[in-house]
């Protein structure tokens, strides 16, 4: 009897608090999964103005709109807001809301230290974004900030630039931390590294990733920093130093930068091609092979985006072969989610179709990426539109599409309802339509010899730059129904079942819908539903 | 006959489709061949990364779209149990490395007659500028050296599309660099202020300009013509607007051309000790802002605050010694060049007596090429 009434007690306290203060005190993984999730669609929304500014300018040669110095803003923010703001908390959103559920845990390990992680990131953009509105304007050297433009000739605004990179940095380390100690210590009693879904090893050696470079990104923007403020010239040649330094120091953070952006993609993308093709993964343990192996080579390959600032030979050699190497464990990932497709059961629900446009546009900007990795073709192909074309085509439908399915995937779990389909399959074919007219012509404006980063071109590339301007606005507005849709799910629809989806295995599915605000406070005892 | 109707539609669109792509201008779809052997080349290893790309995606992409169209719950598929496969594992990890093995060979013996060092028949130097190209004809006599700044020549009205846009728009400067064919030309590329990158397509040269490093490429072209690039590193507000053009022609007109240009900086250097008058200083002047100064300070001078500061009142109504420092020496730091090494005192004196004597600056005073001369001396 007392059993019961102490239950009764626990419910009464541990509901969600009333009003503002829940989501600013909140230590609850789900509070703060969603407050990650809604600040990246925050980010998604201003990066993608900024893009817009961008392709209006270019809708036709001469300059219309903006200025110059103001089109440089435009690509500086839009780089940096997409990479640290859109994409990443993304990411962590996801991985704050599922990694418990699917090891098992009644929350992250260190509940106080996440709700710090996230609440330092509005300071962070708030930061940033201020300084559009500072004498000398915003950050116009590019998302990849090469000195001595951000240094000796930067506007004022760099100071702030500075800050607001190192407040990230701090974030994601903490997140980082968090995400590590929970999963290696918090799954359920009896659930094995390999029994994992390949979504938490995605996140475990992201986490790694992001604990191993983004203090060396925080040691670049102090040295920009001693370098503006202190007196050193770590960039400064003049001085003594060297700019390619700097060069080397950021893409050593940048390269598996990238790869933290595409990983926990690959893991949403494992769970949801199983689920709709009603059969397990294909080669469970390859995937975390490979997973690993392409962290490891992120490490080794950096240079590869410096080929054309002079690199002796046996360099640019090293740097190509291993940067070719990639291809061979992304060719395994991609081969594995074909292999699990083929003889499957398939339906073609929305999170199956924005997974499946994953991995044929993902692919498409792998192969570029294999193309770009040839030092001799590199030098005609670097700071061109065909690498605009490249990365984008890895990062909008790869990483951008692989969260829009996470978030169709597992919506009726967070909310309880599910999403009206007809409208999901509306937003992947305005989407998959408007992102493929928008990067595709880009492809062959760079081959054709058009630089990156300029806001205005010669005349003979205007026919495809218009092309994809009219890709942008129309892949730009659909993300707008996805905000609709989004909205009427919380609100209501049609009730979801506690498995959702027919095919769908792991401990997510084995809780109520919508996910009750506790959950797994006592370990689950079952674990073959673990991973597909 | 509906199906004969239905045929003959076909054959219809498939012509039309072939005599599209018979009639369509590749070049604006691909990468150029350029008239080196380097550039025919790497143009060579492109179309073939191209090709076995295009084979692997169409494979892969054939088998999903062949799973996606047969195993489908619709049409009752049950789904298979099998799950793992160390011999497939074994074969698609084994088969994309052969692949990458057989791309590797081709991209490493183009790499390596890149870098392939050997004499060469010229050496010009490139610096960048925020925002323009600066040419030195290197020769160990100095008095025999060539040198002049490549700006872009479209003007501001096609820019601000006040004007009908020429061919070239963009992509044509007021002093191309002229080589001869078939030598081999070194060149020397450097940077003054921030990170630019010399890049033509047709000869595949692309190499950064990096402030305090020199570094070396060349090319031997093959063909005459004009061949035209632009700076493929962001360097600042106009990035955009420092494009590359390159003549090549045969030796004899290439001789006749540096003749030319020796004798005109020998000229140059004789109206120095001339008297100029207000006029022709102010209409030099103008000339010389144009193309140097306007780009940042603005047409009416009043630049664009805090980066690039007005003209109007303050400095050049001060005096005229630390206007001249200013002009010759530049500002450490900022996209204010030392122009004491880019144009001619006569320029020089015209410009700063242009600057001071418009926009309601009515200084009055005049600067002569003279006092240039004795100024740029002192500061040395």
């Amino acid at each position: 009897m007392s059993a019961v009434i102490e239950e009764h007690h626990d419910d009464h306290h541990h509901g969600p608090d009333k009003g503002i203060m829940r989501w600013v005190l909140t230590t609850n993984h789900k509070d703060i999964g969603t407050l990650y999730l809604w600040l990246s669609f925050i980010m998604f929304l201003t990066g993608g103005c900024m893009a817009l500014v961008i392709r209006a300018e270019l809708f036709q040669p001469g300059l219309q709109l903006v200025e110059p110095e103001f089109f440089n803003q435009m690509t500086t923010m839009h780089g940096l807001i997409m990479v640290f703001g859109a994409v990443m908390p993304a990411f962590v959103g996801l991985a704050n809301w599922l990694v418990p559920m699917m090891i098992g845990a009644p929350d992250m390990a260190l509940p106080r230290m996440n709700n710090y992680s996230f609440w330092i990131l509005p300071f962070a953009f708030s930061m940033l974004v201020s300084t559009l509105f500072m004498e000398g304007g915003a950050p116009n050297f590019g998302w990849t900030f090469y000195a001595p433009l951000s240094t000796e000739y930067a506007p004022p605004s760099v100071t702030f630039f500075i800050f607001a990179v190192h407040l990230m940095g701090i974030s994601s380390i903490m997140g980082s931390i968090n995400i590590v100690v929970t999963i290696l210590n918090l799954r359920a009693p009896g659930m094995k590294l390999m029994q994992m879904p390949l979504f938490v090893w995605t996140w475990l050696i992201t986490a790694y990733l992001l604990i191993a470079v983004m203090p060396v990104l925080a040691g670049v923007v102090t040295m920009m920093l001693m370098d503006i403020h202190f007196g050193t010239a770590f960039f400064s040649a003049a001085g003594g130093g060297d700019p390619v330094l700097f060069q080397h120091v950021f893409w050593f953070f940048g390269h598996p930068e990238v790869y933290i952006m595409i990983l926990p993609a690959f893991g949403v993308v494992s769970a949801i091609i199983p689920t709709f093709a009603r059969k397990r993964l294909f080669g469970y343990d390859s995937m975390v092979y490979a997973t690993a192996s392409i962290a490891f080579l992120s490490f080794i390959v950096w240079a590869h985006h410096m080929f054309t600032v002079g690199i002796p030979i046996a360099g640019e050699l090293y740097f190509m072969y291993a940067t070719m190497l990639i291809a061979v464990p992304t060719g395994v990932k991609v081969f594995n989610w074909v292999a699990t497709m083929w003889r499957g059961s398939m339906t073609f629900e929305t999170p199956m179709l924005f997974s499946i446009a994953f991995v044929i546009l993902f692919t498409i900007g792998g192969l570029s990426g294999l193309m770009l990795a040839l030092t001799p073709a590199d030098f005609q192909y670097h700071d061109t539109y065909f690498v605009v074309a490249h990365f984008h085509y890895v990062l909008v439908p790869g990483s951008v599409f692989s969260i829009m399915a996470a978030v169709y995937y597992w919506i009726p779990k967070w909310t309880g309802y599910m999403y009206d389909e007809t409208l999901g399959k509306t937003h992947f074919w305005l989407s998959f339509i408007g992102v493929n007219v928008l990067f595709f012509p880009q492809h062959f404006v760079g081959l054709a010899g058009m630089p990156r980063r300029i806001p205005d071109y010669a005349l003979q590339f205007a026919d495809y730059n218009m092309v994809s301007s009219a890709g942008a606005f129309l892949f730009g507005f659909s993300q707008l129904l996805f905000l609709f849709i989004v909205i009427k799910t919380i609100r209501g629809g049609k009730k979801a079942t506690n498995e959702v989806w027919e095919g769908a295995h792991g401990l997510e599915w084995t809780i109520p819908s919508p996910a009750p605000y506790h959950t797994f406070t006592t370990p689950p005892q079952d674990l073959t539903e673990a991973h597909g | 006959m509906d199906r004969a109707k239905r045929i003959n539609w076909l054959v219809a669109l498939s012509l039309l489709l072939i005599s599209n792509y018979a009639l369509a201008d590749w070049s604006a779809l691909n990468m150029r061949e350029g008239v080196t052997q380097i550039s025919r080349e790497i143009y060579r290893l492109h179309m073939i990364v191209f090709w076995v790309c295009a084979v692997i995606a169409i494979v892969v992409f054939g088998v999903m779209i062949i799973s996606m169209l047969m195993h489908r719950k619709s049409l009752g598929a049950v789904p298979a149990t099998f799950h793992e496969s160390t011999k497939l594992e074994i074969v698609w990890t084994i088969l994309p490395i052969t692949i990458l093995v057989v791309l590797a060979i081709p991209a490493t013996s183009t790499l390596r007659s890149m870098y392939e060092a050997g004499d060469s028949d010229i050496d010009i130097k490139v610096v960048g500028y925020q925002w323009k190209w600066q040419y030195t004809y290197l020769d160990d006599d100095p008095t025999k050296e060539v040198q002049f700044m490549s700006t872009l020549l479209t003007p501001r009205d096609e820019i601000y599309n006040r004007a009908n846009k020429r061919e070239h728009y963009l992509l044509d400067v007021d002093e191309p660099l002229v080589i001869p064919i078939n030598k081999r030309i070194r060149f020397l590329i450097t940077a003054n202020d921030v990170i630019h990158s010399w890049w033509v397509p047709d000869f595949a040269v692309k190499k950064d300009a990096i402030p305090g490093f020199v570094h070396e490429s060349w090319t031997v072209v093959d063909e005459p013509g004009i061949y035209r690039g632009q700076c493929a590193e962001l360097c600042g507000k106009d990035h955009g607007f420092m494009p590359i053009v390159v003549r090549a022609v045969e030796q004899s007109e290439y001789e006749s051309w540096l003749a030319g240009k020796q004798k005109q900086a020998k000229l140059a250097y004789e109206t120095v000790g001339k008297q100029w008058t207000m006029d022709e200083l102010m209409e030099t002047g103008e000339q010389v802002y144009a193309q140097n100064c306007m780009t940042c300070h603005q047409g009416n001078g009043q630049g664009i605050p805090p980066a690039f500061p007005t003209l109007v009142g303050g400095m050049t109504r001060g005096p005229i010694d630390e206007h001249i420092n200013m002009v010759l020496h530049g500002k450490a730091g900022t996209a204010m060049q030392a122009f004491g090494v880019q144009l001619n005192p006569a320029q020089l004196a015209a410009v700063i007596t242009y600057e001071r004597n418009v926009w309601g600056n009515d200084m009055g005073d005049l600067v002569q090429p003279k006092k240039i001369n004795e100024m740029l001396s002192q500061g040395q």
